[in-house]
């Protein structure tokens, strides 16, 4: 047996990551219910930037990487991770997984002083970072051609599929010569929103012609701290994919137990008790997964990059199952744009590319317990 | 000393005692074993005077470990599992101030091994519309006094250790006419009383681990009888319920388990990788690895005192798991795949999955989904009592027996 062994994890959820999972939930169901998010879609765009400063600013879930001394929470991972459960049981549009967790980890791996000063903006909500990366990009993956350092930091070249890129203050962008901090307002900036299969977290194609930013780090080392963005990131996103799957079996739960046809509850069809039944188990065993990988990463485990692989390759077919189980069994009404299953299972759907498909990560599982292709 | 007084460094000092009056390198196995069960360090939940000290369940994991650090021997509980896991917490339950005296010493000390007459050939999944008659001595006849023995009619199936069983905990119909969960009544039946007849039944794999049962005229007396008559279906419950704990409990490594000779092929024949293989054996790696998790996972609940719904659904997915898996390593070995260990019949003691051959593991593994409950009556078990799903109607619960379709 020669891969990794297998740290002791604590798969469980804290007293503190549930007084921190009730508030964020609570929040949730007040300012950003399902109708509430489609309204939004609606109006032209999901971001709600109040909810966005209650959730960032006043409960402090921005800041949960950042450690205290650059004004953060100094929490860890598996906070982060209640957040993202509770956001994917939300379908949110939030740029938590974007600012909060992968720009967050970028800004500390760059760990230069004007990093510092933009992590110490994020984590008090006062300012939204998203790097200027395509959100299918992996861990493991090769990184993009960077954009052009035409010289003394005038920036050129586009990147497409940038999450959240519709509502940032501060674009992170990855050149030839390093990493620069770009506000988006810059000259030389310019965004086009792309019209995305999920309508909860948008994506823009960013442009850069002549762009100016601040230099943040050298070439080496961003590519160092965009990778470990990228390992946390996967591995928090399948938190998210928990939640996804946790919302659409409680909601087909619920919508079975009082929806009659021949006079019977739906629920009551044993073929439909037994499809519901294996997705609990699978949500339960999503749940274990995605525990791990949130406490290999907080704990920084050598075994932290199969684990998350493990999480990744597992919880992403779950959400997208869950949610496609919530249309069929809602039968016509889950068709419907009115009820909020589209929003999930498109974001199911979106999150089963990001940050690495499935069957990446079984190749990176591949790797790491070196059991190698023919 | 009361229960709640009995801490774990009280235990150890107790292990500590037998240790020195029974040090294991000098003193016979069953002489130690008998020694730890009258200090009351055999199970330490049970009752003081039966093995136990009336102490928290989750202290037992103390002695153990204390117990397996100093060498000493253990009961062998793979082999004596039915009594151990099933029988006994039925007879502490249910049973009289004798017969817990009676049964309990001999079955913790592995003298006599116990066996389950429950499943009949005509009651799989549906065990309370068993057949098996027991009648009462006496019952037909003018007085009504009853009190005679009970002579006992029938077929159980399924059945391990049957061939080495001294007893057996067995429930047979006592009144046809009730509807089928009522007139159930539960028994401590002698395997080598006259009319007991065991015969190996050969499964898919060759091997006999399982007997039928024939039960022609048995006699036992009613001192046998765990609990009232017409109980046995709520006896049988508490029974089943233990079943059910003792199953999943057990700790993996990581790569533990079926997916541990399927890897090691894998590295070590590179000459039978091929594209598809490979990814269905990354798939079911990496389902392996979530289950081990999952397992973890309700293990830290339980430690914490917060049992949780999963372990309804740990028995599903390593029924599945093992079939898959055990299929893939059939198909990875190719030619080699085609052959078998072994037909002849033979009679194993205990199931062993390690050390045996991918052909067998593939065969003995759809056993997964069937022994101790179907996969589907598993699933409708978390669908209602998990998920809260209404159950599907069902029109024998009132109707008597004698005039189920059968």
């Amino acid at each position: 047996m020669s891969s990794p062994a297998a740290a002791p994890l604590d798969l469980l959820y804290s007293e503190t990551e549930e007084e921190l999972r009730t508030a964020v939930r609570s929040l949730l169901a007040a300012r950003s219910a399902p109708a509430a998010v489609l309204a939004r879609i609606e109006a032209g765009g999901p971001h709600d930037p109040e909810l966005w400063r209650v959730l960032a600013a006043e409960i402090g879930t921005a800041g949960l990487l950042v450690p205290e001394k650059l004004g953060g929470q100094g929490a860890g991972h598996r906070e982060a991770a209640v957040v993202l459960e509770e956001l994917g049981r939300a379908a949110a549009p939030v740029p938590y997984l974007t600012s909060a967790v992968l720009a967050t980890e970028i800004l500390l791996g760059c760990e230069s002083a004007e990093s510092a000063d933009l992590l110490r903006e994020l984590a008090a909500g006062r300012s939204v970072c998203v790097p200027a990366l395509p959100l299918t990009l992996a861990p493991g993956a090769p990184l993009p051609a960077p954009v052009r350092d035409s010289g003394g930091g005038s920036l050129g070249g586009s990147v497409g599929s940038v999450a959240d890129a519709v509502c940032p203050d501060v674009l992170l962008v990855l050149a030839d010569t390093g990493l620069y901090a770009v506000p988006a307002d810059a000259a030389g900036v310019s965004r086009t929103p792309l019209v995305a299969l999920d309508l909860t977290r948008p994506l823009a194609a960013v442009h850069l012609d002549g762009a100016a930013g601040t230099l943040l780090a050298d070439p080496a080392t961003a590519r160092a701290a965009i990778a470990g963005a990228l390992l946390s990131g996967a591995g928090l996103l399948a938190s998210e994919q928990l939640g996804i799957a946790e919302w659409c079996l409680t909601e087909t739960v619920a919508y079975l137990r009082t929806r009659h046809q021949f006079n019977r509850p739906l629920g009551s069809f044993q073929a439909l008790k037994h499809r519901l039944a294996r997705l609990w188990l699978d949500v339960a065993s999503a749940r274990a997964a995605a525990r791990a990988a949130a406490d290999a990463l907080a704990t920084g485990a050598a075994d932290a990059p199969l684990t998350v692989a493990v999480a990744q390759a597992y919880c992403s077919g779950v959400a997208v199952r869950a949610a496609e189980e919530c249309v069929q069994l809602h039968g016509g009404i889950g068709m419907t744009w009115e009820h909020p299953a589209h929003l999930y299972l498109k974001r199911a759907k979106a999150d089963s590319l990001a940050l690495g498909t499935a069957g990446h990560h079984r190749g990176l599982v591949a790797d790491f317990a070196e059991l190698p292709a023919p | 000393m009361t229960a709640a007084a009995l801490t774990a460094d009280h235990l150890r000092s107790r292990v500590r005692e037998l240790l020195s009056a029974h040090p294991p390198a000098t003193t016979a196995r069953a002489e130690f074993l008998r020694a730890r069960f009258d200090a009351g360090l055999a199970w330490v939940h049970y009752p003081e005077g039966l093995g136990g000290l009336g102490a928290p369940r989750s202290l037992q994991a103390v002695v153990d470990a204390e117990l397996e650090a100093a060498g000493a021997p253990d009961n062998d509980p793979r082999r004596i599992g039915i009594g151990l896991g099933m029988a006994a917490p039925t007879i502490l339950a249910y049973g009289t101030e004798e017969q817990k005296r009676r049964f309990l010493r001999p079955l913790w000390l592995g003298e006599e091994v116990w066996c389950q007459l429950f499943s009949e050939p005509g009651a799989g999944s549906d065990l309370a519309a068993l057949g098996t008659r027991a009648v009462r001595e006496g019952e037909n006849e003018s007085e009504g006094e009853g009190g005679g023995d009970w002579v006992v009619d029938g077929q159980k199936v399924w059945t391990s250790s049957a061939h080495t069983a001294r007893w057996a905990i067995l429930i047979a119909r006592t009144d046809p006419a009730l509807p089928k969960h009522q007139g159930i009544t539960y028994f401590l039946c002698d395997m080598t009383a006259p009319g007991v007849e065991v015969r190996p039944l050969r499964q898919i794999t060759g091997e006999a681990e399982f007997n039928e049962v024939f039960l022609t005229g048995v006699r036992i007396p009613d001192a046998h009888r765990l609990g009232e008559v017409g109980q046995g279906w709520a006896v049988a419950r508490t029974t089943l319920m233990n079943e059910r704990v003792s199953i999943g409990g057990m700790r993996i490594p990581r790569e533990g388990g079926m997916i541990a000779p399927v890897a090691a092929a894998w590295r070590e024949r590179p000459e039978l990788r091929t594209h598809d293989l490979h990814g269905r054996l990354l798939e079911l790696w990496v389902e392996a690895e979530v289950a081990r998790l999952t397992g973890e996972r309700l293990r830290q609940q339980l430690a914490q005192g917060q049992p949780g719904p999963e372990g309804s659904g740990m028995k599903l997915t390593f029924a599945r798991l093992n079939q898959e898996i055990s299929g893939l390593e059939v198909e990875l070995l190719g030619e080699e795949g085609l052959l078998y260990e072994d037909w002849t019949l033979r009679r194993p003691e205990i199931v062993d999955f390690t050390g045996r051959d991918a052909g067998y593991r593939y065969l003995r593994a759809k056993g997964n989904s069937i022994e101790g409950g179907t996969s589907e009556i598993l699933l409708n078990i978390v669908a209602e009592r998990v998920l809260g799903l209404p159950a599907e109607p069902r029109d024998d619960k009132d109707l008597a027996w004698k005039d189920l379709a059968r």
